[in-house]
């Protein structure tokens, strides 16, 4: 991780050795990268140090509110419709090419 | 995606393509609100969600059962957007992201909460910003965070599923998000000072806990 110039181990509040290599793992802990080990050893820690436990809790609920918000928008029902009628042509055409015995590519796009 | 030898014909194939399109319908709308965000477009996105079924539903022989069926469809989403929609436009400009620093909005706003304690952080953080606000915090990242983003933020996948996605090594893709989440901070953090919800804060006071 690199350090900011302005804030020298990039940890937004004052930290103990442990709380600095915690906060490191901040991404890999939230985006669930970590061997369980250490991931214990970090969820150990948030339970005794709150200043850490609080960026962790705001990033992880900035998580949320980014793919909840994301995901609000209006889905077209009309997309689906159109899907499932194009893939029910494939099928149709896919069993009318039996004959022609293509290989691996359907002949063209539907 | 189709692989040679595969008989496109065959009638086991077939019954498969039609369990795919039984499986792979639920994750439509996931898809959907993703290739929005990738193509800014809401045509585009049907286009590029249509395409996607398409070469997913005749490549399905190539999947391999019983592995994650949601992010091999991310994964035909995110190449197809590469290969096809991107290049229709002009190439977009690499921009480099500034450097922020890190944990940019938890500086500013992290002690929101604790002025209203009996609140808890999510409602605060979920009632700041509006959906079309994150939305284009989103759309402003350049475009290799913005993907990088959508897939693991958005969409939830592993890096390793982003990396083989996106071609790149792990590294990158760990550096992107982080760098990219930066940005996306740092954008939201604009929004909401432009909507006057939070004071600037000085420099002086950010280093103190």
């Amino acid at each position: 991780m690199t350090h900011e110039p302005n804030s020298p181990s990039g940890v937004p509040f004052a930290v103990t050795p442990d709380c600095e290599k915690v906060m490191a793992e901040v991404d890999s802990f939230l985006d669930q990268e970590l061997t369980d080990s250490v991931r214990a050893s970090i969820a150990s820690h948030l339970e005794s140090c709150s200043p850490c436990f609080e960026v962790f809790d705001f990033e992880a609920e900035l998580r949320l509110v980014i793919s909840t918000k994301t995901h609000t928008v209006e889905f077209p029902d009309t997309l689906r419709i159109r899907i499932e009628e194009k893939l029910t042509y494939l099928r149709i055409e896919g069993s009318g090419a039996t004959e022609s015995g293509g290989g691996g590519e359907p002949r063209r796009e539907a | 995606m189709s692989r040679s030898g595969v008989r496109f014909s065959s009638r086991a194939l077939m019954a498969e393509q039609h369990a795919f399109a039984e499986q792979a319908m639920e994750y439509m709308p996931q898809l959907y609100s993703t290739a929005l965000r990738m193509t800014h477009n809401a045509s585009d996105a049907e286009d590029l969600v249509q395409e996607t079924y398409l070469k997913a539903y005749k490549g399905f022989a190539g999947f391999e059962q019983g592995t994650n069926l949601r992010a091999w469809m991310f994964r035909i989403l995110t190449n197809t957007y590469i290969n096809s929609y991107r290049s229709k436009k002009r190439r977009p400009e690499e921009t480099e992201l500034d450097d922020v620093e890190d944990f940019y909005l938890y500086r500013r706003m992290g002690g929101l909460e604790a002025v209203r304690a009996s609140r808890s952080a999510e409602d605060e953080l979920m009632d700041l910003f509006s959906d079309a606000e994150v939305q284009s915090a989103i759309d402003a990242l350049p475009e290799s965070y913005r993907l990088a983003i959508l897939l693991s933020d958005v969409e939830g996948l592993s890096y390793k599923e982003i990396a083989e996605d996106l071609d790149i090594p792990i590294g990158t893709v760990m550096s992107r998000l982080h760098r990219g989440r930066k940005a996306l901070q740092k954008q939201l953090h604009d929004y909401a000072l432009a909507r006057g919800l939070t004071d600037a804060v000085p420099e002086a006071s950010l280093e103190a806990p």
